[in-house]
């Protein structure tokens, strides 16, 4: 399905997202067990996680404050009473027999989430809500040939799941969103983020509709898809999938469907019909959650400033772009670690974010390291942007530099001067230079002077080259335009 | 000393009459005896409660020792004791021991208490005449061929059978009140979240409550001291504090205000167990008290309501007894939807079997509200009835049951009859409400419960008006003749 001979542009996709985020919270949702992963399996278990006979679930109230906080930095309206209920069904990963969710009165209702799509326009994705739950344990299969292990350290770990409404109209819009929350909730201090660890994850509503039709196709919900990159694909397999099928006079069927990444497909996992009867009910071993105003301001009080607010301030403190604002606020840790390059090189604003946002940022990626373990700190490249600034060395020979500080860890002056990279800033050695590579390129001046004036850049690039790149290139310029004029 | 009450059997274990391993030894030696007969026990532990006792009996040596130091008790086999079998009267826990204490189990023996064992009870508290058990029927002391009520039949019947003086015991639609009626013994189901139920089975979590079957008012108000109060580890306990339940069992009864229920007293109330109840009522009038009529028009749809939202919260709270983890499971699982199947198949009897059927169909989809969500209407409306009540008068009295105690097999073929024998109890559960049955006379040889049901956290009231009506007859003091 690579190449669909359809005509796509007929066609509107419709996504809407449910994504889980496990809260971070110490201990689990209902029990004293702690949440820390990786343990060996069912160390974290204890008798309220493993469903034994007579005991009671007690709720963590970390994990409201947390959902509260979410609610609050969407702009939701916050349930003064909120209800825990039972979703029944038999899995051997689920001890109880059920899950303890939210079903009818979730505690956190509306809200929206802002984003801005690369090409710099804005959307706003509603939130239908956002509950409060706890997490399955895992089946386990490796090394049990002929039989299924279960590991219980993840059951009940404290979920949020917040769904949205179909509000996003493509794969990058739904990429967007969720990158979006995934800043939010990090920001926020709520949930690690690690999608290899399956504490932030998310299934998928996807259906495609005629453009101009109004009323939605019938949709497949795509489930358990744990990286963006996943999301992408699944949502654009997907879509392919379902515009083929209805223009090949087929119906899509409401189902339950798996992304497969190594095949890149999704494939049915159930219809409608095999859907379980979940017969939610209050559950009464809890109480009804019941907050007051004057706890939910306490909770408003512990609100960070968010991503939106700090990429305002980044326009206009440091009359950045509202795309490189965008980037730089990804996280707080990046924004911290921007913040801090500023306030120690001194110099512009602009400079620091170019070289967050870029050259540092491509070295962070390229060593898929989080930017809190950067091997360049944020003094350390305050340090070099401070030679930038007072034309110890170019740009582009502080990017030599910057390769050196990432590989070996040395301050930027050191590399400077064991290398001898200070910028060529006399007239003299420049003036010599420029009168060699005219005399060595007689026919290239001829033409420059019949009137090629593309040749200035090649002669700009040979007077680089002699001078090992520590021209200034601003005097060098100067110099050069005076002397191939004549 | 096999027919002292709780509280002579603590003045005579401190002033050394007998030890606590004496009489720990006669009372194991009674529950023997009585076995082949009463079928009372599921679990008798000799050998923990000697060496409990032995500990007790260094306790009272040393001074100071807590108020139940000695006292011979037994636990509904429901509640959870750390290394005691606990089967919930069910093949599906027959070989499950509990690696943890139940709060109730834990508080008593901080508070000194020596278990006996475990009693017998309906499966998964699940009937009202103690024939669902999967170890056997208990059989009714004061006539072997009829049954002791249920589901703690096994607590009643040793209490009346002097087994042991208190037992503890749970009610989720008359459990504790109804056997104590039928065996004549003195039962309290607490209001709900007075007890902790961590650790107690669950059964029907919005309605189950643990309480105590003792000889006497006074000896459950001793019990219930020691029972009661806030358990971080229940969200649904109530953190209030526990009145001193005997320093107010003698409080005179001059003024209260005893509510009669139209209801109660309907067609369907034998007329010889209404004449015991009359009599009972005038005995308290002479204290002082003042009758009126009361009604409380939704009470009559207390069984239906009853019956959508128990079986409703069982299916639920029986999903976790699935083979995987502890508990029956079948030979040989072809697979996953195979070991379900034929392990809940084989592990539960036919009443368990109805009720989880009839509450997964009330919670599906599409039925949902006319039945799970519609009885919890009815349910607010009979709770508004009560409260309505309470404004006029201090308690409401009336039968416990509708007849005395039945024979054997009787009911077992209609399960609707059987459910109608917990008519007069079910509307205290689905309130919330505390109440109590004491014996308050015979009939053709048999006891008859009379019922005090009290406002919310009333129980030192019910108590008291139990007590006082104690001092004045000897109901509660008669022994079947075989266990006197």
């Amino acid at each position: 399905m690579a190449d669909p001979p359809h005509d796509v542009s007929a066609w509107e996709t419709v996504i809407g997202l449910e994504i889980h985020a496990q809260l971070a919270t110490r201990s689990k949702i209902f029990s004293g067990s702690a949440t820390a992963f990786g343990a060996p399996p069912n160390a974290q278990a204890n008798l309220v996680d493993l469903g034994y006979p007579g005991v009671l679930p007690v709720l963590n109230g970390e994990a409201v404050r947390m959902a509260v906080m979410f609610g609050l930095a969407i702009g939701a309206r916050i349930a003064p009473r909120s209800v825990f209920a039972r979703k029944n069904y038999f899995y051997p990963d689920l001890p109880k027999g059920y899950q303890i969710s939210q079903y009818e009165l979730p505690i956190v209702a509306g809200g929206q989430v802002d984003i801005v799509l690369d090409d710099g326009s804005a959307r706003r994705v509603a939130v239908t809500r956002a509950h409060l739950e706890e997490d399955a344990g895992k089946s386990l299969h490796e090394g049990l040939p002929g039989l299924s292990g279960i590991d219980l350290n993840r059951a009940g770990t404290p979920l949020i799941e917040i769904v949205s409404e179909p509000d996003m109209r493509s794969a990058k819009e739904a990429i967007a969103y969720m990158k979006k929350v995934h800043t939010l909730v990090r920001y926020l201090r709520i949930c690690d983020g690690n999608m290899q660890e399956g504490s932030f994850r998310c299934d998928a509503n996807v259906s495609v509709r005629r453009r101009g039709a109004e009323k939605f196709g019938t949709r497949a919900e795509i489930k358990n898809i744990n990286s963006f990159r996943f999301v992408e694909k699944a949502i654009n397999y997907e879509v392919a999938r379902q515009i083929e099928l209805l223009e090949s006079g087929g119906k899509v069927v409401q189902e339950t469907r798996l992304y497969d990444p190594d095949k890149g497909e999704t494939r049915s996992m159930r219809s409608k019909e095999e859907a379980n009867d979940y017969r939610y009910f209050p559950d009464p071993d809890l109480l009804p959650v019941e907050l007051d105003e004057t706890y939910i301001q306490s909770v408003r009080a512990q609100l960070p400033e968010l991503p939106d607010q700090k990429a305002q301030r980044f326009v206009a403190q440091y009359e950045l772009s509202g795309y490189d604002a965008q980037v730089l606020t990804a996280s707080s840790e990046l924004a911290d670690y921007y913040e801090t390059v500023v306030r120690t090189a001194g110099g512009s604003p602009k400079l620091a974010a170019n070289w967050v946002g870029g050259d540092l940022a491509a070295f962070i990626n390229r060593d898929g390291l989080e930017i809190s373990a950067s091997r360049v700190g944020a003094a350390a490249l305050a340090g070099l942007l401070r030679r930038i600034s007072d034309n110890t060395i170019s740009g582009k020979i502080a990017k030599d530099v910057f390769e050196a500080m990432w590989d070996g860890q040395q301050e930027a002056d050191a590399i400077i001067e064991a290398r001898g990279l200070r910028q060529i800033t006399d007239d003299g050695p420049i003036e010599a230079a420029i009168a060699a590579v005219m005399a060595a390129n007689p026919v290239q001046l001829a033409d420059y002077r019949a009137g090629k004036d593309k040749l200035f850049g090649f002669f700009v690039g040979q007077v680089m080259k002699a001078t090992q790149g520590k021209a200034n290139p601003a005097r060098l310029n100067e110099l050069l335009r005076q002397k191939l004029s004549g | 000393m096999h027919s002292e009450t709780v509280a002579e059997l603590i003045a005579g274990l401190k002033e050394r009459k007998y030890s606590a391993t004496e009489l720990a030894r006669e009372m194991l030696g009674r529950i023997q005896r009585a076995q082949p007969e009463l079928n009372a026990f599921i679990t008798i532990e000799a050998e923990s409660a000697l060496a409990a006792a032995a500990e007790a009996d260094r306790r009272l040596a040393a001074g100071g020792a807590p108020p139940l130091t000695g006292v011979p008790i037994a636990h509904k086999d429901i509640f959870c004791a750390a290394g005691s079998r606990t089967t919930c009267g069910s093949k599906m826990l027959a070989n499950f021991v509990s690696p943890y204490d139940a709060t109730v189990v834990a508080r008593l023996r901080a508070a000194g208490a020596v278990v006996l064992g475990k009693t017998n009870m309906d499966e998964f508290a699940m009937g009202s005449s103690n024939e669902t058990s999967h170890f056997g029927a208990v059989r009714n002391p004061w006539d072997p061929s009829r049954v002791p009520g249920g589901s703690s039949g096994g607590s009643a019947a040793a209490v009346a059978a002097r087994l042991v003086p208190a037992a503890t015991a749970t009610d989720t639609g008359g459990s504790i009140r109804q056997p104590a009626a039928l065996c004549g013994v003195t039962g309290i189901k607490p209001t709900y979240g007075r007890v902790s139920r961590y650790g107690m089975i669950a059964f029907a979590s919005s309605l189950d409550q643990a309480g105590v079957i003792a000889r006497s008012a006074q000896d459950a108000a001793l019990m219930l001291g020691a029972m009661a109060g806030f358990d971080e580890r229940d969200s649904t306990s109530v953190d209030a504090p526990v009145p001193d339940y005997v320093g107010g069992l003698d409080r005179p009864l001059r003024g209260l205000r005893i509510g009669l229920l139209k209801e109660f007293f309907d067609k369907g109330l034998d007329p010889a167990i209404e004449a015991c109840l009359r009599t009972a009522l005038e005995a308290l009038r002479a204290q002082g008290a003042e009758l009126r009529d009361v009604s409380l028009p939704n009470l009559p749809l207390s069984v239906p309501t009853y019956y959508v939202v128990a079986p409703a919260e069982c299916s639920s709270n029986l999903a976790r007894f699935d083979g995987v983890r502890f508990g029956h499971r079948c030979e040989e699982p072809r697979d996953l939807k195979d070991l379900y199947e034929r392990s809940r198949g084989e592990g539960f009897g036919a009443e368990v079997k109805r009720r989880i059927m009839t509450g997964t169909y009330v919670l599906s989809a599409g039925y949902y509200d006319a039945y799970y969500l519609k009885a919890q209407r009815v349910r607010q409306l009979i709770a508004s009835d009560f409260a309505r009540a309470f404004a006029q008068v201090d308690v409401l009295i009336g039968p416990t049951t509708p007849t005395v105690a039945f024979e054997l097999g009787a009911k077992t073929a209609d399960p609707i009859t059987m459910y109608l024998n917990d008519i007069y109890t079910i509307g205290a559960n689905l309130a919330g409400l505390p109440a109590v049955s004491i014996p308050c006379g015979f009939v053709q040889g048999l006891p008859v419960g009379l019922q005090i049901v009290g406002a919310h956290f009333a129980e030192e009231r019910i108590l008291n008006v139990a007590h006082r009506y104690q001092r004045e007859t000897d109901w509660h003091a008669r022994a079947p003749e075989a266990y006197r």
